[in-house]
């Protein structure tokens, strides 16, 4: 076969054929791709809009909004509107700004995602190098923390809550995500190690490593992919969560979902826009920052995991 | 009682039974070979071996310490996998090396010991590199060099050629045998190229469906394969299996065999028992380098049969030239030199050198003693 290929009389023959529906494919390739292009033009566009009016609103004075003038460039800049949804605007009746709950739901964050992660990671493990009888009926289970509403688990959560002493505070709020988020992260993981060859756990167990060696030092190196993806959906869901937020930690120790909510039902008399949507992209950027630091490998994961799994 | 006993060992998984009562042993230093074809329960019963599977009964032993317990850190054995299962994080050095580092040995300690396997294997050169750039064939050395630095009683391999090209598989297969020979250690060594287990065993199982078909040498299981399953997996060409009836002619057994036209042709059997099975159907085994021309017959041979017959096809193969002739309702390949005269379409005089051919049951499929 090789010497077939490597005749070089062969050669251009083969390689002759082939060039005029080429040049066919290409020339209406570039039709189709400027279409596509507009399309997603138009598209990104549409998205970025709102994005833009917020920007430019935040950065005006109250006055030349009220004045009715939403759309246009701001005639003065200013970054008072920033500083205020900060630090000074009145969030309920404490004129606090969002820090104190953006630290809040940094607190809440970090632990929450790295935790469920984590025990994702381990779940994902056992469920495929150390098989037991039922495991596949227990991942099954598993996974119906994925589909079930929020607001099933409201009040037993709320019940739980309070027998653990955890109400009200940032750290019934992480429970809360670990087990809520748990089925997420260990299907993630479940999935991406069962394409992971089981013939290396065989051979650290003959290496000498045990069931946590095994994890730490051949399992989670491997998982950097799956990490990412993990990592990205849990602190988007949980930093944007609302309802848990609002319903088991009111008062000092909401996340800014919940502050930035009060932020804009709280001002009496005037309504500062201007202030609202200051706020409103602080307690967003969190999240636009996570994207687009780890948006490629986001993608990059999850195509390992399918194409693996 | 060898170095490495397997006592009347089963698998289930569940209820259904994968390996059925295996009995087999290793003297120390010996190179056992098991081989079938694919689905055979050869690597569950390596894999039984290192630990890695549950015995469901019997007894696995090493040195005299019956292990069916025993972890497999802890069974002074190391694999060398199919896949070679090299850690990806990890660099060929890491990869050596983690054994020992599991095993709590000191860094210097280490060190030296991935020097010289390293040296050994002429991967010295390789160490700092990721599994992924390496190639198939260093991958391999890898992957015996974590096993060898372990410096284990009983070494088991699991198909280690099988992902190499053809070239190479033959390259690594006298490597593996010179690294045996230098070493002289225990090794168990599954397979399901019957050309492999030839070349490197000291002894071989043969298996088939989960039951162990014959364990002998090399030669024994070549020469005097236990069955009919043994005599067609074992030897390529494999061996011929010839239809034939018994008679008695002057005391001794001859075996009749028909060919396309009906007519029979008589060839005279070395072994003095068969002539028990006059009027009854055998299955004739008779290897293509025991047919011949007259002037390839072995000389050795007291009884070289002649045997006039068509040829159907010839396949030259460089050092040797394969003739097909029909007989028996077979096509059977006589294995001649490559200067040998026979076309396709002509009557040939061929010589079969009947002391190398055994008789089975056709009923029983066993060979008849
Ligand atoms: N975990 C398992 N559960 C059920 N059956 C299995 C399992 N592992 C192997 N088997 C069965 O055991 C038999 C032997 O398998 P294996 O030892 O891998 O064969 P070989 O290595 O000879 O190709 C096969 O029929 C296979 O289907
Ligand atoms: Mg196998």
């Amino acid at each position: 076969m090789s010497t077939l290929s490597q005749n070089p009389l062969a050669g251009p023959a083969l390689r002759a054929a082939p060039v005029p529906s080429q040049e066919t494919a290409v020339r209406t390739g570039r039709v189709t791709r400027v279409f596509i292009y507009l399309v997603l033009l138009l598209f990104a566009l549409f998205y970025l809009l709102p994005f833009f009016i917020m920007l430019i609103n935040s950065v005006k004075p109250l006055g030349e909004i009220t004045g009715g003038n939403m759309m246009a460039l701001p005639r003065e800049w200013t970054v008072e509107p920033w500083m205020a949804a900060w630090s000074t605007a009145q969030i309920g009746v404490q004129p606090t700004g969002l820090r104190p709950y953006f630290i809040n739901s940094i607190l809440m964050v970090v632990p929450a995602v790295a935790i469920s992660t984590l025990l994702g990671a381990l779940n994902g493990y056992i469920l495929t190098k150390w098989r037991f009888r039922g495991d596949t009926i227990l991942f099954g289970l598993m996974l119906f923390a994925c589909f079930i509403p929020f607001q099933i688990v409201l009040i037993p959560m709320a019940r739980t809550l309070g027998i653990l002493g955890l109400a009200g505070t940032t750290w019934g709020l992480v429970l809360v995500h670990v087990v809520y988020g748990l089925g997420f992260t260990t299907l993630y993981f479940r999935n991406y190690y069962a394409a992971f060859p089981t013939e290396l756990v065989r051979a650290a167990q003959i290496d000498g490593a045990g069931f946590f060696r095994i994890f730490w030092r051949i399992m989670l190196p491997v998982s950097g992919p799956i990490a990412v993806v993990s990592i990205i959906w849990q602190f988007t869901n949980i930093w944007n969560d609302f309802l848990f937020g609002a319903s088991f930690a009111a008062g000092s120790g909401a996340p800014v979902t919940v502050a930035l909510n009060n932020l804009v039902n709280s001002s009496t008399g005037v309504r500062e826009y201007n202030v609202h949507f200051a706020g409103a992209i602080l307690a967003a950027l969190p999240t636009l920052l996570v994207y687009i630091v780890a948006g490629r490998y986001f993608v990059r994961g999850l195509m390992a995991g399918s194409v693996k799994g | 009682m060898g170095f490495l006993d397997i006592r009347n060992v089963t698998k289930s998984y569940g209820s259904v039974e994968v390996l059925h009562r295996v009995d087999l042993e290793a003297e120390e230093g010996e190179f056992l070979v098991l081989v079938g074809p694919s689905g055979c329960g050869k690597s569950t019963l390596l894999n039984m071996i290192a630990g890695l599977e549950s015995i469901t009964s019997g007894e696995i032993a090493i040195a005299g310490q019956v292990v069916n317990h025993v972890h497999p850190s802890k069974r002074n054995i190391a694999m060398v996998f199919q896949s070679y299962a090299l850690y990806p994080n990890m660099t060929v050095a890491g990869n050596i090396t983690f054994g020992l580092e599991m095993h709590g040995v000191p860094r210097p300690e280490r060190e030296r010991a991935l020097r010289d396997v390293a040296r050994l294997l002429q991967i010295e050169h390789l160490l700092d590199r990721k599994p992924s750039q390496l190639s198939g064939g260093q991958r391999q050395r890898v992957a015996m060099g974590r096993a060898l630095v372990r410096d284990p009683a009983v070494f088991l391999f699991d198909e280690p050629l099988s992902n190499l090209d053809a070239k190479l598989r033959v390259d690594m297969r006298t490597e593996i045998k010179k690294l045996h020979q230098r070493l002289g250690r225990t090794i168990v060594y599954v397979t399901h190229d019957q050309i492999e287990a030839m070349t490197l065993s000291t002894r071989i199982a043969v298996m088939n469906a989960g039951h162990v078909q014959q364990f002998g040498t090399p030669k024994e299981i070549y020469d005097r394969p236990a069955n009919l399953f043994v005599a067609g997996f074992m030897g390529s060409p494999s061996m011929n299996l010839i239809p034939a009836t018994v008679a008695v002619e002057d005391g001794t057994p001859v075996a009749l065999i028909r060919d396309e036209g009906g007519e029979a042709h008589r060839l005279r059997l070395s072994q003095p028992s068969l002539a028990a099975w006059a009027g009854r159907e055998i299955v004739l085994g008779i290897r293509p380098e025991a047919i011949t021309d007259p002037d390839g017959a072995d000389r050795q041979s007291r009884n070289i049969q002649p045997l006039r017959a068509r040829v159907s096809v010839i396949e030259p193969a460089g050092s040797d030239t394969f003739v097909a002739t029909p007989l028996g309702g077979r096509e059977v390949i006589a294995r001649m030199r490559a200067d040998a005269t026979a076309r396709p379409g002509e009557v040939f005089d061929f010589a079969v050198n009947m002391d190398k051919a055994v008789a089975f049951d056709p009923v029983t499929e066993a060979r008849i003693p």
